[in-house]
This record gives structure tokens, sequence and C-alpha cells, in this order.
């Protein structure tokens, strides 16, 4: 068993534009099982994070509890990092992006932090259009206790224990969709292709951007009859199309016919672009997006890519009119005016 | 691509690359392991069935495989092989039970060897264990060839040298010492099955510039003072010495002159220093010594007054390189520099000289006056006649012998059992599984980070006083120990599986070097430019499988593997597993 990842690495890596390679954006070894999908999540969110050429130091990642909520140790080791109580990450993310509106917030979380003990906060923190990536790695079973079935499950799924599950699964995508979510996208640890573009969408996205992966367990729940196995997944995915992430500095050169391609403009500048293959859906309505989702569901199926973005999104800062300056940053002065002001402000209201 | 065959031996073999440069392909990363082991005796016998002078190859190596070492492309330095080599040899036990047992009964096949240096020495071991009756001749009074003639003590002790000859010549050879051979016609007409030719490339070149003949007995050729210092008809030199040339003769000439009188000893080379032939170590313990080299100086002339030469003069060059890479030294126009000397040392280059082969006797000869020489079964034209070592294509290195000698034997036992000489017996090898638990590997997989540890010398003032004491101290148990940590076991193979995979790109994600990727297939030159990184070097293979599920294909560039089996232990369904391969060159009388 190897404890340390050897410090080598390949001398022809990719340089940002901050001059780091991907290899300063990791963390240290996983502990979790071997081939589980959370690592290759991991490893999608350092590419992410890499190609933004974001500074590691202007990245909070926080989590609840799980193994889901373990990989953050795992990716960013450079980041700040806060790993909460089970299911209450939205909350220390809510105080902490009041505090300090500069930071990157990535929340990771996994089915039964969201969807079970976190349902509540999670709930709140969708409808407050939080600005925050909140990633869902997505197994359907409790895998630190040894594979329960959770609220993700499909009702019918197998487990490797061998009995299907009895109830209908939150459809966590869905359920933002519902909540008012302003970017909503589905996606598969083993699709890097896919996953990487939607992470720095997100990422870029100001508003509360929820990604549910599906992430097979593979100690639990991989086996061919569970609906978040591998198999099933490669088998019954369908994608709403592609998305690209054209970063604000590069000039847009290829183009699509009209009607298939929507671009995006982030309010950074960069661009995302939509390859749409389904003929239904209007990712940029909120009813088409939950009518092509249920589809989807009731036929069996599951879709992937970018499900609804809402290109007018504002954040909990913009609805508050908060200070433009972080709080932390705002001294006993700015906070304490002074006791002129408050004569000033006693005798407006006399 | 088309799927890589890992069942072709070339393919793994080429992985290992410190194995894979070596000439006579000693299996590396296999010994240092014993030797991390603490089991020097095993580690020793691994170089002995391989290279047959393990002691003496860990102190005089060219060390073909260092610069080959995948350490050099991760970091900066290789493992130091050769000295590890060495750290076998100092400590090992008692060899004397794992040494082949010699047959009281011959075969009946009589063999001669002419020059007992390495090539001749090593086809000896190869052949005695099968019964051969062998007869050996040289012209030194001991075995080792240009090993003891040429190779200064300081580098090589004479213990070292004779325990590992002596090793050979006690294994029933009929030696015939400080005898001259003048005719292989001679040796022909004895009847022998087969002869071994290893005698080296004895003559040096001279220099035949303006006053060469006044000065006389002033002027050497440096492998003939060598071998004068080393039997002890020399014991002295000048103040004042100058040494031509730039290869390891050279540094060997001007180290022992320091050691023999010599007070003010240059090298002069005509050649940039960073193109001189010499290892850089050698260069580097040269000028530890004390011993500056003067580079582009071409020689011109020897400077002699009155019947007495007095130095000689040089003309400063550039050198350029055209488009080819191909040098040319142009002179700067600085005027001719002139240094002083009592003596010169010329060490510019050997040649071979076969005075003694008749040229009616079937050896044909061709280009340069070399005789004929099949570069696979070291065969010359006359059936009979097998020839090896700096004898079959000019000057090389003891290893380069050594194959040689294991090569010619092959064929030696082939010719004389009615044998094609071209059927080559094909490698042995095995492919051996390291899993030992669920993360667990039978090998020492953790990379380590450490920097090449320094083989401490002796103090220079005591080196300098007595030729025979020995410059290089080698590394003790616990810095052998920590240098062998640093072979990254380029011989434990990654090897995958496609029917496991599921595809779930832990391999990918945890891989410190990227060497994995999952991606469509595709021509060479389009995987090599799209892969997780890109892959540059081209010496180095890409490993591709047959295509997966998602029609993808597992593509792994070779180039800086660092065989740590993270692979393999992210993979959950044992889709990679690390699997130690052992390749063998057969030897003769060891074919299946």
């Amino acid at each position: 068993m190897s404890y340390q990842k050897p410090k080598f690495r390949h001398p022809d890596l990719a340089v940002n534009e901050l001059g780091f390679t991907k290899a300063d954006y990791e963390g240290s070894l996983s502990t979790l099982c071997a081939g589980c999908g959370h690592d290759s999540i991991s490893g999608s969110i350092i590419r992410a994070c890499h190609e933004l050429s974001i500074p590691p130091h202007k990245i909070a990642k926080l989590s609840g509890i799980g193994c889901s909520s373990k990989s953050p140790a795992y990716f960013l080791g450079k980041s700040h990092g806060f790993n909460s109580v089970h299911g209450r990450m939205p909350s220390v993310v809510t105080g902490a992006a009041m505090a300090n509106r500069d930071l990157l917030y990535l929340g990771i979380s996994g089915d039964g932090d969201t969807a079970s003990i976190g349902m509540g906060q999670f709930a709140h923190v969708v409808r407050r259009n939080l600005n925050m990536v909140y990633i869902v790695m997505n197994n359907g079973c409790y895998g630190l206790t040894k594979g329960q079935d959770s609220a993700t499950a499909d009702e019918g799924s197998v487990s490797k224990k061998g009995d299907p599950n009895l109830f209908a699964g939150i459809d966590l995508a869905g359920l933002a969709l519902q909540l008012g979510a302003t970017f909503v996208a589905r996606s598969f640890s083993g699709d890097k292709e896919q996953l990487i573009p939607l992470i720095k969408a997100a990422m870029t996205h100001r508003g509360f951007a929820i990604i549910d992966v599906i992430s097979p367990c593979v100690t639990f729940n991989n086996n061919p009859e569970s609906t978040k196995s591998y198999e099933f997944f490669r088998d019954h995915a369908e994608a709403t199309g592609t998305v690209d992430f054209v970063p604000m500095r590069e000039e847009i050169k290829t183009r699509y016919p009209a009607g298939s391609t929507h671009e995006v403009t982030m309010h950074d500048g960069s661009v995302i672009r939509l390859h749409k293959t389904s003929q239904h859906l209007d990712p940029f309505n909120r009813v088409s997006a939950m009518r092509v989702l249920d589809e989807h569901r009731i036929k069996g199926d599951i879709l992937t890519g970018l499900i609804y973005l809402d290109k007018n999104s504002q954040e909990l800062h913009d609805v508050m009119q908060t200070s433009q300056r972080p709080l932390n940053e705002l001294s006993e002065d700015d906070l304490c005016p002074g006791n002129r002001l408050l004569k000033n402000i006693n005798a407006a209201l006399r | 691509m088309k799927p890589t065959d890992i069942k072709n031996p070339e393919y793994f073999h080429k992985v290992v690359d410190c194995q894979y440069a070596c000439p006579a392909h000693t299996p590396v990363p296999e010994y240092i392991r014993l030797i991390a082991a603490e089991r020097y005796t095993d580690a020793y016998m691994v170089n002995w069935q391989s290279n047959v002078f393990p002691g003496i190859l860990g102190r005089t190596c060219d060390r073909p495989c260092e610069p080959a070492c995948r350490r050099v492309r991760v970091e900066e330095e290789p493992v130091a092989i050769c000295r590890l080599k060495r750290v076998a040899a100092d400590n090992k036990g008692d060899i004397t039970a794992f040494l082949p047992k010699i047959p009281a009964k011959k075969n009946g096949k009589r063999i001669a060897l002419i020059g007992a240096g390495p090539a001749s020495l090593t086809v000896a071991r190869d052949l005695a264990p099968l019964g051969y009756s062998i007869d050996i001749y040289d012209n030194q009074f001991a075995g080792g060839g240009m090993m003891r003639s040429q190779i200064p003590s300081f580098r090589l002790p004479a213990g070292v040298l004779n325990e590992e000859v002596e090793l050979i010549l006690d294994m029933g050879l009929t030696v015939t010492f400080d005898t001259e051979v003048e005719s292989l016609k001679e040796i022909l007409d004895k009847d022998y099955d087969a002869v071994f030719v290893g005698t080296g490339a004895p003559r040096g070149r001279g220099l035949d510039l303006p006053g060469l003949k006044e000065a006389g007995d002033q002027v050497h050729l440096g492998i003939d003072w060598l071998a004068s210092v080393a039997f002890e008809h020399t014991d002295a030199i000048s103040k004042k010495v100058l040494v031509l040339g730039g290869g390891n003769t050279a540094m060997d000439c001007c180290r022992t002159s320091r050691r023999m009188g010599g007070e003010d000893v240059r090298v002069v080379v005509r050649s940039p220093f960073e193109d001189m032939k010499a290892s850089p170590w050698e260069k580097e313990d040269a000028m530890h010594e004390g011993i500056p080299i003067f580079d582009n100086h071409v020689p011109k002339e020897y400077v002699v007054e009155d019947g007495k030469l007095i130095g000689m003069k040089f003309e400063k060059v550039t050198a350029e390189y055209d488009e080819k890479g191909k040098r040319s030294l142009i002179p700067t126009g600085e005027g001719w520099v002139f240094m002083e000397a009592d003596v010169v040392l010329m060490a510019i280059g050997q040649d071979n000289a076969f005075p003694w082969i008749e040229r009616d006797i079937g050896v044909d000869f061709g280009r340069w006056d070399m005789p004929k020489v099949d570069k696979v079964t070291f065969q010359s034209t006359n059936k009979k006649v097998f020839f090896g070592g700096d004898a079959a294509f000019g000057p090389e290195n003891i290893i380069t012998a050594v194959a040689h000698g294991h090569q010619a034997a092959v064929s030696i036992d082939h010719f004389c059992n009615g044998k094609s000489v071209d059927d080559r017996p094909p490698p042995f090898t095995n492919l051996v599984s390291q899993k030992m638990g669920v993360h667990e590997w039978i090998y020492d997989n953790a990379v380590a980070d450490d920097k090449r540890y320094i083989v401490p010398l002796a103090p220079l003032e005591e080196t300098l006083k007595d030729r025979l004491v020995e410059v290089e101290l080698g590394f003790d148990e616990d810095t052998g120990y920590k240098e062998a940590e640093r072979c990254l076991n380029c011989d434990v193979q990654t090897v995958f599986e496609e029917a496991r995979c599921i595809e779930c790109d832990a391999c990918v994600d945890i891989c410190p070097t990227d060497c994995i990727t999952f991606t469509a297939n595709g021509r060479v030159g389009t995987l090599r430019e799209h892969l997780s990184a890109p892959a540059k070097n081209l010496d180095q293979d890409l490993y591709v499988s047959r295509i997966l599920p998602t029609k993808r294909v597992m593509v792994k560039d070779e180039d800086v593997c660092l065989h740590c089996g993270l692979c393999a232990e992210r993979c959950p369904t044992a889709a990679w597993d690390m699997q130690q391969f052992m390749y063998n060159v057969a030897k003769a009388g060891q074919e299946a």
C-alpha cells in the first residue's frame, strides 16, 4: 500500500497562465477504495482549476461527511478547506461567502450528505442562489457504512447486497430545478470529456451551480443491476449535447449551424458553447428542462450534460445588495462610522 | 496503432532501459534489489552469470547503462549502477558453491583461445562447464589482457583482477602465458575444433609530426607505457608530462604520470572538452588530481633543443558543426602555443594488428585490414575461427568484449556440435506477478527522491604517493542501500489486461507522471500528441491495448513511467498488475 505519491512528474506538463502545472492543484494520496468514482471527479476538478488558471489560494473547498466529503483532501492541497458537520456544508459556505465574496466556493457533497441528512440545508442554499459550485458525488449508496441504499438509489436498483430498492429515488437535478437553481448539470465520473467543461462552466457561473455527478461505488454498488454502476450508466446515459468552455481570452473561431449551438457569455467574459443533441430541450427554459428530465427518468434513461442555465442569474450578494468589498476586509472604521454619523441618522429619524 | 504484443520478449526488455543498453544485458534492477536486501552474494552471482567480471566492471565499466537510466528522464542523475555492482562484489560471501561444476569427463572437443582478455575468458567461462578442453595463449605473464596492462591499479587493484580472472583459469584451462602467438596457421595445425581470437586492439597510434625522430625515446605510446608501468618495467617519469588525447587511456596516462613523479602533467586534446571520448567521471577524476585539460589544441610540432625534447607546439582551434553535426576544427589564428615537456605520452587511439594471421588460411580481411567477422555469430570466413572483443570490430570496452564472448561461445558450441551457428537461442524470459496482498507488492515500490550519492575517495595525498592505492573507496553498505533504493525497478512491468478494465479512470488520475490515457485509437504520430502528456521521446514505445467497450484504447507512454505500481494499486479490477520481467540472454549450452 502506498502512502505517498512519488514526487516526480512528467517533465513536459502543461503550464497555465500562472505558471502552475496540474501537479500544483493536486492533494494528498486518496484513501478511498481503488477505482472509486470520487477520485475521478477529484481528477476532473484538478484539471478544471488548472486549466482555468485559478490561483489555488482563491478557492475554498467545503464538505460534509461521507466518502464524498473526504475527497477534498485529495485535490487542491494548497486551497482553503473546511470539513463541516454532516449535511451542514451549505450553512458554512453561506457564512464564508457572506464574509468573503472574493473566493471561489466549491462545495463537495454526497447523496447521503445532500439528499438525506442535509436535505433541509440543500433546499435553502439552492433557494438563495448562493454563488457557489455544488458537486454531488452521487453513488446511490452509503459507502462509508457498507453500502445501504441511499435516498438517490433508484426504485428497483439492486446493490451488491442483492435486494431491490423499494423506494423511488430523489432526482437531485430535478429537485434543484424545482427549487430555483440557476445552473443545473448532470455528469458521470468516468466521462472527463463531459465533466471538465461542465465544472469550468459551473465555476464561471454567478449563482448556485449544481453538478449531480453519478460516481459508481466500486465496492458496494457497481454490479450490473445497479443503476449507478459503470455498466448501467454507459448503457443508459443520454447527453443533452456537448459543452465547450471557451476562456475569455480565446477568440471563437469555429462556427456551428444555427439552431443547434448556443453561446452564452458568462460574467467574466468567457463563453459556454452548447451543442445540443436533444431537440426537445431548451436549456434556458426551466419548464422545458424539467419536462425533458422527467421524460428521460420515466424511460429509465439518465439525462446528462448541461440541463438548465439561467442567463440572468442574480446571486445572493446581488439580491441582498451587500458591500462590494468583502466583509473581512472592512475595518472597524468602515463598520462603525462614529458618533457624528449616528447623531445625523438619529436626527433624521426625529 | 495495433495492440502491443507484450509476448514479444523485446518489448518489455526495452522498457528496462539499463538492461537493454548493457551489451551483455545484465539484469540490473534484479541485482540492485538483491543489494538492497543485503543479499550481496546473490547479487554478485546475477552479475557473474551475465558479465563475468562484476568486481572489475564495478570499478572500470564504461557504464552504457547509466545514461540510459530512466532516472535521467525524471530527475538529473542516473542510479550509480556501476558502483552498486562494486558493493555486491565487495560484500559478497563465499561463492564456491554457486560456481558451475567442471566435468571431469571432457566432451572431446578442443578449443584454442588466443589472448587472455575479457572476451577469451568469457568464452572459457561459458564452454569449460560444458566439457570443452580449452587451451589459452597470451603474451603477458598472467591473464586479464588489457584489464591488466592498461587499467592502472589505482582504479583496479590487482587483487580484484586476479580473483575474477583466476576463477576462470581454474576451470581446468591449459594456460600458455608469456608466449606470443606468431602464426594462426600453427594453431590451426594443432587440430583444434575451433579457435577464438581475442587479442584486442594492441597497437597504439602515434603522431608523426616534425621533431618526432629527434625526440626519440621522450615520446611514448600511451598503452605501451601503461603496460610497462603495470609490469614494473617503468618506475618513474620526468616532471613535465604532456598527454595527448581525450579518451580514457589519456586519463589513465595522466593520472599514472602524477603517481610516477610527474608534477606538471597536462592533457592536451584537439576537440572541445565536451566532445572528448573519455567518460565524464574519468575527466573529473583527472582534474581532481590537479591535472588541467587543454582542449581545442591541435598538436603541430615536437620542439627539440640540443637533441632533447623540450616541449610541443599546438595550434588553437574552435570547433564548428555543420547541419549534419559534422565537426570541423577551424584555427583561431592566434598563433601557435608552446608547452614545455620532458616527455610526451600519445593516447590518441588504438588500432588492431594481425601480422600473425596468415592471409591464405581462409580468414578474409576487409576494409582497414580488419577480418571479416559476422556481427551476430562472430564467425570469420574460416568457419573454425571466431573473433570477439576489440579484435572483432575495433576498440570498444570490457562489457562489449564480454557480450561478444558469450555469443561467440554459443556459436562455437553450435559449430562443434554440427548445429547451424545462425540458429540463435532465444532469451529466457519470465513474467511474474508481484502481488502479495490487496495493495502489497513483493518489490519495494515507493519511489525514493534522494539525489545520487557520491562515492567517497581516498585522500589525494595518499593516492598520489602510490600508484597501487585505490582511489575510490566504494559505497559502504548503508550508502549502497540508499543508492539501491533510487532504482525505479523498471523490470517490474505494468501489465494491462483489457478484459478486466471497467474504464473508471483511476489509473489515469493517480499516475504521477501522466503516462496513461484512454482515447480513440489513431496513428502513432497523432496518438503521441494527444495523450495526457505529449509523448515526445520517440525512442520509447507506446503500450496500446485492444479496443475497450467504450471504443477507446488504453495508451501508455513508457517514457517516464516510475514503475511505482500506483496504477495497479488504484485499479479496482486488477486490470493492471505489476509483473517482474526476467530476461536472460541464453548462454552456450543453456538452450531450452
